[in-house]
């Protein structure tokens, strides 16, 4: 599942689309979309036509031509359709091997075992499996821990571990058990399993059409019906000035004047969609939920993992009055060394800054770790004659039995006031100085928040540090807001005030105790590596279990609408030099005099209306790669992004087929001499 | 093109400016319900309006509620009026029985009821030679007012669906209109009509004067000049941007336009009420930038199609000027010399805009391009200032569908000033648009292919299918303007012509409120800097990009069939 960015046009996916594109020319397919369907008409009418031409004994040349230009402008749309599925079936093909036919040893009514195979299993069947065997099935580990490859699904060889009880128990049919055994209860039905649904997502075999689409899908409709009667109603009307028009031509006209651009590459835009959380390692459920990350304008994001480091790190040392600097970088990394905590780990390598190598506590003579515990609230090392501790300021001042000198209480609180951790050092009686720990704050997010503000997305921080630390970090990370001490049933509270308020709401969450905030977010980012009850309430699942990636859902979630705009915003404009090439051409033969209006000076009537049919199916698989790939995104405000695709696409689409179908004329008429 | 009438040109924008504000906010305390000045006169006889109808003012409507009040008050109005004009021999005020002795055919008074029920005032008659005085004063004048009520109404009805939060009503049609009539319509009628008075418009009872022409007319040795209440009528056609004339000429018979002044004054109150309620929907909605933005937009395509049109007829007919007419006169070819060119294509303009139809010059003599602008105004939807109240709803459907489109384009659902736009509006907001160009698309091809349509054409060519396609356009844009060389006074085309304005209207109508009641109901969700921006001069160019294309494209094959035909034609030394 990972490094999967495939070229456009890989052969491999190539060749398969271009067979499903034929495939697709059934009606019955093609009536889903409007705007193709009425061009697949079209064609079927210009084919008609030259035959009964033919048979006539008439001149077929071009309108074959037309007919087969017509026939390629739904094969080009249908083409993209398949492409873009093709690059998610690939994906799909690829997971069900990973899907090998699995047995299972399930626990029988008894209390013994039968093997069975793993599709026979139902929810609420408990199994056991043990090392080197596949999980059969979703579930969660109701007995026993066991370190787990979840390859499978993320990509990542690395072994987690799933363990009974907490927020690590689920596991995910289909993947290896690597160490131990454990009991597993069925959580899933077969073909209902997370793979399987993932599957089904990647194939696009569920695809509905999500309420943007719908509502886009009527307005293209309702231009089909308008260029429908402008070109029906034509024919009475030149009819009546004494011009005759072949069918045809008529059904030329249409094709070029009814939004076919957007509406060849719709579905293309919204599969590529998926496919793009996918290659960042997401799983959207539904295709709703890809356009909702659009719309969000508040994302709340936990403090832990998505806005800091994990954990706390010393960044300073303020010695006592009267303490050398090297002697309390020395009793600190004494302290902790044999500390595995993240924040001890950061002292010894703090400590390294001033000239204190790492020393092996082992061979410090008569060493003894004094462990950290939630009674003395303070850890540290006994050596011969000293004793050395680290801690909290209160209970480093039990140890030491006497108030701190002022400038070691001052510098405690002005980092407790600055959002960090204080650690007083002593050894024996006397106080040492001070470590200052602190959130580290991921790199490059200020910026990316500023971006999401320039946006008008709002970020909220979530955190259960109190007010004053929280509002440090929040201040530095560059979030709008904050939200401290806060109890998951807060944060259920917070969605629904933001809701209240209008705003779209995008969180992350593994635990069960986020389940009932991911279900009321409208967009619900679960973890991988959190619990079954997490994956269900969210509708979108990170297999990297990265929070940070929320940021990418919204983008990706903008971009699919942006695309979706442009082009229509392109096919649109295009008809203005349709008309300019199209009309006079049709008319010019009856009434001379109109010749003034063919402005692009096309060679022949024949080449004006032929090079307009080429350039409106051509532009179709021109633009295949930007509706697969996406417009690119810039984080600017509405108004920037604006101006700048409605002049990219707008005027552009304006202008483009002027030169386009220039292009083509003088290649057909002029080069080949086609028509 | 003269300075001097680039200096009119000025002073109407100017002067429009300025009773943009003003208007716009009576406007709302007469659709809101505010306090106004005339409430002490006027406060009582509003109540025992609702008393006597059984009307509760405090009860809101939904949407198939409201719509159902217009649709019955429309269907009853248009049937008093048929009835009315079926028996006006029969009934009093005839100022010359000789002459209006007669019913009208029951095609005529179809065509009629509808023209004026549906505010388009197309008038397939002369009223001096058809109607009773109280034909006029009764069947029509009681639509001038009530259609123009009805129009503003649903406007409003749109912009509490646009500002409400989560509301099921949309406020109360009967008080909407019992309001709009009596604090709006009525005193600003009122002193108009006075000071069209003072100006020599007539206002009499009195029978039809014969007269000698000053110069002989061969056997004709006299004239039946008309007379009658028209001062009050055409207060209300122009302020109601109805449009029908007392008179078969219109505003170019000196009688109900009789000088300079009054031209200007009528034409400034074509545009003023449409004008007021962009304002107007700016303050209800918080949203002045964009009221103004809109605005503008009216005002770049209205001066865009004024000048075009201007210079068309400045520029007049070559094939006067091979005959000896000088080229700096333009074309006078059916204008009222008392105005000359400005002023008659700055009024063309403006009543093709404004979906009014009053006119003070022949449509049908204007050079061709001249008359594709005319024609274009009307095509676009009505919707450069409009019609009063359809101006407005017209032009927040294209707002709605120009923000969709784009919207997308900023990366989020679309939403209007905090309603999302979602599939149900875009439908509304759709077959809206649809309506235009089903009904002036598929009536005209009809007629274009039929004898019953070709046969009452007074040119040929492509000169013959301008009046089609006109007629058509004017009908269901509910305009009421004509390219008069058809003669539309057979049942045919009285039919089609009457269907065709209940289509435009009506079935613009019930979408909108549709929308409006669908907009009501959303939650308003919060702007901020992702929000599209529906302000300044992006925004604008957009919009005039989506009526321009949208709206018209539509018709551009129409287009260069009629009026863009007989342009190269003429310079071809050929004419219809």
């Amino acid at each position: 599942m990972r490094a999967r960015s495939q070229s456009l046009f890989d052969r491999r996916l190539v060749v398969p689309a271009l067979r499903e594109s034929l495939r697709k020319l059934n009606p019955r397919h093609l009536v889903r979309s409007p705007v193709m369907f009425v061009t697949e008409v079209g064609a079927c009418v210009a084919i008609a036509d030259v035959a009964r031409e033919s048979l006539a004994g008439g001149a077929v040349g071009f309108g074959a031509q037309v007919a087969l230009w017509l026939a390629f402008t739904v094969l080009f749309s249908n083409f993209a359709e398949a492409l873009a599925e093709g690059r998610g079936k690939a994906q799909a093909d690829a997971l069900r091997k990973a899907r090998t036919k699995a047995f299972a040893n399930r626990v029988t009514a008894d209390g013994g075992s039968e093997r069975v195979p793993a599709e026979s299993l139902r929810k609420g069947d408990v199994v056991v499996v043990a090392a080197g065997e596949i999980i059969p099935a979703d579930g969660e580990v109701t007995v026993g821990a066991a370190t787990v490859n979840e390859a499978a699904i993320t990509g990542e060889s690395a072994p987690v571990i799933r363990e009974a009880g907490g927020d690590r128990s689920a596991v995910t049919g289909g993947t290896t058990v690597l160490s131990d055994r454990i009991e597993v209860r069925v959580t899933a039905d077969p073909g209902e399993s997370f793979m399987d649904r993932m599957i089904g997502l990647i194939e696009g075999a569920r695809r509905q059409k999500t309420p943007n689409e719908i509502a886009l899908g009527i307005l293209l409709s309702g231009m089909t019906l308008i260029f429908l009667m402008a070109v029906i109603t034509l024919r009475p009307l030149a009819m009546y000035s004494g011009v005759a028009l072949s069918v045809t031509v008529l059904v030329a006209l249409l094709v070029c004047l009814i939004p076919t651009t957007i509406g060849g590459l719709l579905s293309a835009i919204g599969i590529a969609g998926i496919d793009r959380m996918v290659q960042r390692n997401v799983l959207a459920m539904s295709g709703r939920a890809v356009e909702a990350a659009g719309d969000v304008d508040v994302l709340l994001l936990d403090k832990t993992g998505t806005i800091t480091l994990g954990n706390r790190q010393a960044t300073a040392l303020v010695p006592a009055p009267g303490v050398e600097m090297r002697e309390l970088a020395d009793a600190a990394q004494l302290a902790s060394l044999a500390d595995e905590t993240p924040e001890g780990r950061s002292i010894v390598v703090l400590a390294k800054q001033f000239g204190i190598r790492g020393r092996d506590i082992r061979q410090l003579p008569g060493a003894r770790f004094v462990p950290f515990s939630a009674r003395t609230r303070m850890s540290g090392v006994d050596l011969v004659g000293r004793a050395i501790r680290k801690g909290a300021a209160d209970a480093v001042r039990t140890f030491v039995g006497a108030d701190f000198p002022a400038p070691v209480q001052a510098a405690v609180d002005d980092i407790a006031a600055s959002g960090g951790t204080p650690l007083v050092v002593a050894e024996e009686h006397r106080v040492l100085g001070v470590v200052h720990l602190k959130d580290i704050v991921k790199g490059g997010l200020p910026d990316r928040f500023a971006r999401f503000r320039a946006m008008g997305i709002r970020t909220i921080m979530i955190t259960g540090d109190n007010a004053l630390t929280a509002r440090a970090i929040a201040d530095e990370a560059g979030v709008d807001d904050f939200l401290s001490e806060a109890r998951p049933e807060d944060k259920l509270a917070l969605i629904r005030r933001e809701q209240a308020a209008g705003h779209l709401v995008a969180m992350t969450g593994d635990g069960t105790n986020d389940a009932p905030a991911l279900a009321q977010a409208d967009v619900g980012v679960a973890m991988n590596t959190g619990t079954q009850a997490a994956k269900e309430a969210g509708n979108m699942v990170d297999l990297d279990s990265n929070p940070t990636k929320l940021i990418e859902i919204v983008e990706i979630g903008k971009q699919l609408l942006i695309t979706r705009g442009a082009l229509t915003t392109f096919s649109i404009a295009n008809d203005v030099a349709k008309y300019f090439a199209i009309l006079p051409a049709i008319l010019v033969g009856a009434i001379p005099e109109i010749a003034p209006l063919n402005v692009m000076r096309l060679g022949s009537s024949a080449s004006a209306i032929l090079s307009a049919v080429i350039f409106n199916a051509v532009i179709i698989v021109a633009l295949i790669p930007l509706a697969l790939r996406g417009v690119r995104f810039r984080p600017l405000g509405a108004a920037a992004i604006l101006r700048r695709n409605l002049l990219v696409y707008g005027v552009g689409g304006l202008l483009v087929p002027f030169a386009g179908i220039k292009l083509v004329d003088l290649l057909i008429h002029d080069l080949l001499g086609l028509v | 093109m003269t300075f001097i009438g680039f200096l009119q040109l000025a002073l109407f924008v100017a002067l429009l400016t300025a009773l943009t504000r003003p208007l716009g906010a009576y406007l709302g305390r007469v659709l809101d319900g505010g306090a106004t000045p005339l409430d002490r006169l006027l406060r009582p006889l509003e109540r025992l309006i609702y008393r006597s109808a059984a009307i509760d003012p405090a009860r809101e409507q939904s949407w198939p509620e409201y719509a159902s009040a217009l649709l019955a008050l429309s269907l009853v109005t248009l049937l008093f009026t048929y009835a009315l004009l079926r028996l006006q021999d029969v009934l009093p005020l005839n100022p010359s029985p000789d002459a209006l002795g007669t019913p009208l055919t029951p095609d005529l008074a179809f065509n009629t009821a509808a023209s004026f029920t549906t505010n388009t005032n197309w008038q397939s008659y002369s009223g001096e030679d058809t109607m009773s005085y109280l034909s006029q004063m009764v069947a029509l004048s009681l639509h001038n007012f009530l259609s123009a009520a009805a129009g503003i109404a649903v406007a409003a009805a749109l912009v509490r669906g646009i500002t409400r939060d989560r509301s099921r009503g949309i406020g109360n049609f009967w008080v909407d209109v019992v309001r709009i009539t009596l604090y709006l319509l009525l005193p600003l009628s009122l002193p108009y009509a006075l000071f069209l008075v003072s100006q020599g418009t007539i206002q009499s009872f009195g029978e039809y004067v014969t007269a000698a022409p000053l110069e002989g007319h061969g056997a004709a040795a006299t004239q039946l000049i008309p007379r009658g209440p028209m001062a009050s009528q055409v207060a209300i056609k122009m302020l109601g941007t109805n449009g029908g004339g007392f008179t078969g000429a219109n505003a170019a018979f000196p009688f109900e336009n009789p000088s300079p002044l009054t031209n200007f004054v009528q034409m400034l109150s074509i545009f003023a009420i449409s004008s007021g309620l962009i304002h107007y929907f700016g303050c209800t909605a918080r949203a002045r930038a964009h009221a103004w933005t809109l605005w503008a937009v009216c005002l770049v395509l209205f001066l865009a199609g004024a000048t075009a049109l201007w210079w068309a007829e400045a520029a007049g007919n070559p094939q006067f000027h091979a005959l000896g007419v000088d080229p700096a006169d333009g074309n006078l070819e059916g204008k009222e010399v008392r105005f000359g060119v400005f002023s008659s294509a700055l009024f063309a303009t403006l009543t093709t805009d404004a979906s009014c139809g009053a006119v003070n010059a022949m449509h049908d003599s204007l050079t061709p391009l001249g008359g594709l602008v005319a024609l274009f105004n009307i095509q676009a939807g009505g919707v450069i200032f409009g019609g009063v109240g359809v101006g407005l709803y017209g032009l927040l459907l294209f707002v709605i569908l120009a923000i969709f489109i784009a919207g997308l384009m900023v990366g989020r659902t679309p939403e209007y000033l905090g309603k999302k736009i979602e599939a149900f509006d875009v439908k509304m907001a759709t077959l809206a648009i649809l309506v235009t160009a089903f009904g002036i698309l598929g009536f005209s091809g009809w007629a274009a292919a039929s004898t019953w349509g070709t046969s009452q054409l007074g040119n040929a060519g492509p000169h013959g299918l301008t009046e089609i396609l006109y007629a058509f356009s004017s009908a269901v844009g509910n305009n009421g303007s004509a390219f008069a060389g058809l003669r539309t006074s057979t049942p045919w085309w009285n039919l089609t012509l009457g269907l065709a304005m209940l289509f435009g209207r009506f079935f613009v109508i019930v979408p909108v409120l549709a929308l409006a009641g669908s907009l009501a109901g959303k939650k308003r969700v919060p702007s901020g800097a992702g929000t599209f921006p529906t302000a300044g001069l992006t925004f604008g160019i957009l919009l005039a990009g989506v009526i321009i294309i949208v709206g018209a494209l539509t018709f551009v094959p129409a287009l260069v069939l009629g009026p863009a035909e007989e342009h190269f034609l003429m310079h071809a030394g050929r004419q219809f």
